[in-house]
């Protein structure tokens, strides 16, 4: 499986198959080994403060819990049903207006039971952040496996 | 002053809380909105197909559960505290505690500690059963309009 049959792949099942992703438009970046990324295209119903046009925190915490979620997914050899434990996310700063929104998520450890993750986001500059996430996940957790969930092994990343 | 206050002092006068949401895109295109109808404010986020993260559960997108949580203590501080800016998120801190099924979810919000310019505040989801929470979250809120303001504002 080459690259782009790779992306095509986690694009369908992280966005296109996920009813809120799709409804955000998330957009896949990039996926290796514990690694993912998406983009996030500025829209105006994502907007909490209507006179700046600045972001709602709301599609960003979607976006970094999927993103995280879709870093997870890359670690699993085995497919395995998994859901978020804990997520935090701390606002660095203002989205731009009209600016796309790109994060960035690293599985740095996981475990029988547990996987750890942190992700960025920022508008192309990772140095420059515009919000930054911390998402503890349980493995194992109960109910049928999902595409998703089974990507690690399907593409064998 | 900013439209969501212009809406916030009409609300007081009218009593109709919901109308609150009207001013926030966001709040208004994930059909999240909060209602007093108990005497207590609560947020409520409608259920809709548009939630789900999980298909196969079918659960609700742990992402949507956040941003509910962050709604319901904005809206919590307009409504309950004597803010004079729009509560501007600092971070926060989402607990996952059971899979959130395909019907409406509920938050209620309290202020755990309220600073000068940092207010921090708990919020708790839930869906039928209020002993049962799906979700809960820690936030830090700055309150104050501009760090750069004269002190004497």
């Amino acid at each position: 499986m080459d690259k782009a049959e790779r992306l095509a792949l986690f694009q369908m099942w992280f966005s296109d198959t996920i009813p809120h992703n799709k409804a955000l438009g998330l957009k896949v970046i990039d996926a290796r080994r514990g690694f993912a990324s998406m983009q996030l295209e500025w829209r105006e119903e994502f907007v909490g403060n209507p006179e700046t046009g600045v972001l709602a925190g709301g599609p960003l915490t979607a976006m970094l819990d999927g993103c995280c979620g879709m870093a997870v997914a890359t670690m699993l050899k085995e497919p395995m049903p998994f859901a978020t434990l804990d997520l935090r996310i701390d606002y660095a700063k203002p989205a731009t207006p009209g600016k796309a929104v790109i994060a960035e998520a690293e599985c740095y450890r996981i475990t029988h039971s547990v996987a750890f993750t942190r992700a960025f986001a920022h508008h192309g500059d990772a140095k420059d952040p515009i919000a930054a996430a911390a998402g503890t996940f349980m493995l194992g957790t109960k109910g049928q496996v999902t595409q998703a969930q089974s990507i690690g092994a399907e593409t064998k990343i | 002053m900013s439209a969501l206050l212009e809406r916030l002092a009409e609300v007081r006068k009218s009593g109709d809380v919901g109308r609150l949401a009207e001013a926030i895109p966001y709040a208004r295109w994930m059909k999240i909105a909060p209602e007093n109808g108990t005497g207590e404010l609560l947020t409520r986020m409608r259920y809709h197909g548009d939630l789900i993260g999980n298909t196969f559960l079918p659960a609700i997108h742990g992402g949507t559960l956040g941003a509910m949580l962050e709604m319901a203590a904005i809206f919590h501080l307009l409504w309950e505290t004597e803010t004079e800016t729009v509560p501007k998120i600092v971070n926060i801190t989402v607990d996952y505690l059971r899979s959130a099924r395909p019907v409406d979810v509920i938050a209620s919000a309290k202020v755990t500690k309220q600073g000068r310019r940092m207010v921090n505040v708990f919020a708790e989801a839930w869906q039928d059963d209020r002993s049962k929470p799906v979700a809960t979250a820690n936030a830090h809120f700055l309150v104050k309009s501009s760090d750069d303001a004269p002190p004497s504002l």
